[in-house]
């Protein structure tokens, strides 16, 4: 527990454990956390773990995050844990999954593909093709994502 | 039913596609006349130039007594910004069956899942012509009686040409072995390789047109499309670097086809013509029957089985 101490227990929220080191910013942007709301966010980023080497902690006070919202996380940080907080206790554990469509998480990257108009008023759909290997087109135009790519362009 | 893909198609229902294209061949002609679409409205919306696809989905619907509305991009609402979801809410109530080429890649999916009404995809973008493969298969099943198990080459703008990753698509369904010629810049794209690989495909790729045709059953011959390319310095680069002529043809097997999808620029010398490899002109008069299959297929239209 000793690298959990580097910020204190929290009252009620989501605590996201286990991010790949690094990666914590990315998820941060995932969830569309940005500092406009006054509920407070605590972020550690390389922190020793017995588990995985190294890590990032995310901690976000007064929020539980949906399930929806959570597998939005599956293509980075897909083996964290999750757990809601309610009065100081772990009143939830949750699990991050993809499935087999992501709809309104990031666009198509394909520069001729028909959503690249922003007024087009069709949901952004990429399909989950293959999970091992990870493979994702858009339900659209089928051109593979990378998930860099689809980092680079979340809504 | 939609048309977006090959995929939309099984290989049985794709077949029978041919079959039902194969009795429709003397209402083609003008030889017979059926109104099997009377009172049945078609939507083309080209909204990128097209000349056979238009005028052979035209042509078909009218020798079916069907009527068709033209839309063209020049001087339409889509030129003062329409999007492309608000002018198929407006086609959704004018128009039994719509078909669709848009510049965009995904237009045609897109334009389906806006509306009601059966979609046919005549090329969105470097994306998928389907209903040209489906000529395509008819012209191959009329010069070599069958489509399964062939030695395809396919040669020119693999990259962008939407006609050659539906073709293809296709025939590695049906067990061909595809040759892939191209330059460097024009390759296949990787995921379409990769699915054709997956479907058991076997797959040469080569820069070299000749030595690929020798053992060829079809030579399927595309255009570099000046169009798709963002830099006119990367399109002289490669274009004209593919031209095949009369003399080229000695040593092939004596039933291949040379085919293409038209507008040719110089990838074919009118020397072929005269030949018997030419199946390009005959090539662009099955897309009649088969667009009218298709039609029929769409508004769920059942063919007669003898047509007089």
């Amino acid at each position: 527990m000793s690298e959990m101490r580097r910020v204190s227990a929290i009252c009620n929220g989501t605590v996201i454990d286990h991010i790949p080191s690094g990666s914590a910013v990315q998820v941060m942007r995932m969830l569309h956390i940005d500092g406009s709301h006054s509920n407070p966010i605590s972020l550690v980023m390389n922190v020793p773990s017995s588990k995985v080497g190294s890590k990032d902690v995310l901690k976000i006070e007064d929020r539980e995050l949906s399930q929806e919202e959570l597998d939005r996380l599956a293509l980075i940080a897909p083996s964290a844990s999750i757990a809601i907080i309610r009065n100081y206790g772990v009143a939830e554990k949750r699990q991050i999954e993809l499935g087999s469509e992501l709809v309104n998480i990031a666009r198509c990257s394909f520069f001729n593909c028909i959503t690249q108009n922003p007024n087009e008023p069709l949901p952004h759909r990429l399909q989950v093709v293959s999970q091992d290997p990870l493979e994702i087109r858009c339900a659209y135009c089928g051109r593979a994502q990378s998930v860099g790519e689809i980092i680079e362009s979340l809504i | 039913m939609d048309l977006i893909t090959m995929d939309d198609l099984t290989n049985e229902e794709a077949i029978s596609l041919l079959d039902d294209a194969e009795r429709l061949l003397p209402i083609a002609r003008g030889d017979a006349y059926l109104p099997l679409l009377k009172g049945k409205v078609l939507a083309n919306l080209f909204f990128e130039n097209s000349t056979r696809t238009r005028l052979s989905f035209e042509t078909s619907m009218k020798r079916l007594g069907g009527e068709v509305l033209n839309l063209s991009e020049v001087g339409s609402s889509v030129k003062k910004g329409e999007t492309l979801y608000d002018t198929m809410q407006m086609i959704d109530g004018y128009a039994d069956v719509a078909v669709i080429r848009h510049p965009r890649q995904g237009a045609a999916q897109y334009a389906a899942d806006a509306v009601q009404i059966p979609i046919m995809n005549a090329g969105d973008g470097a994306g998928n012509h389907p209903t040209q493969t489906l000529l395509d298969l008819f012209t191959i099943r009329q010069g070599q009686g069958k489509i399964d198990g062939l030695n395809v080459v396919m040669v020119g703008d693999l990259r962008y040409g939407r006609t050659a990753h539906s073709l293809s698509h296709a025939l590695s369904r049906f067990g061909a072995s595809l040759t892939l010629v191209s330059p460097e810049p024009l390759k296949m794209p990787s995921e379409i390789v990769r699915d054709l690989k997956s479907s058991g495909c076997h797959i040469e790729e080569s820069e070299d047109l000749l030595p690929a045709i020798s053992s060829a059953d079809v030579v399927y011959m595309t255009r570099i499309q000046r169009e798709r390319f963002p830099d006119e310095a990367e399109y002289e680069k490669v274009a004209g670097i593919y031209t095949l002529k009369a003399e080229d043809l000695r040593s092939v097997q004596s039933d291949m086809m040379v085919m293409h999808p038209l507008p040719r620029v110089n990838e074919i010398h009118p020397s072929i013509d005269a030949t018997s490899h030419a199946w390009y002109f005959k090539q662009a008069f099955n897309g009649v029957p088969t667009r009218m299959a298709l039609l029929c297929r769409s508004l769920g239209i059942d063919i007669p089985e003898a047509i007089v």
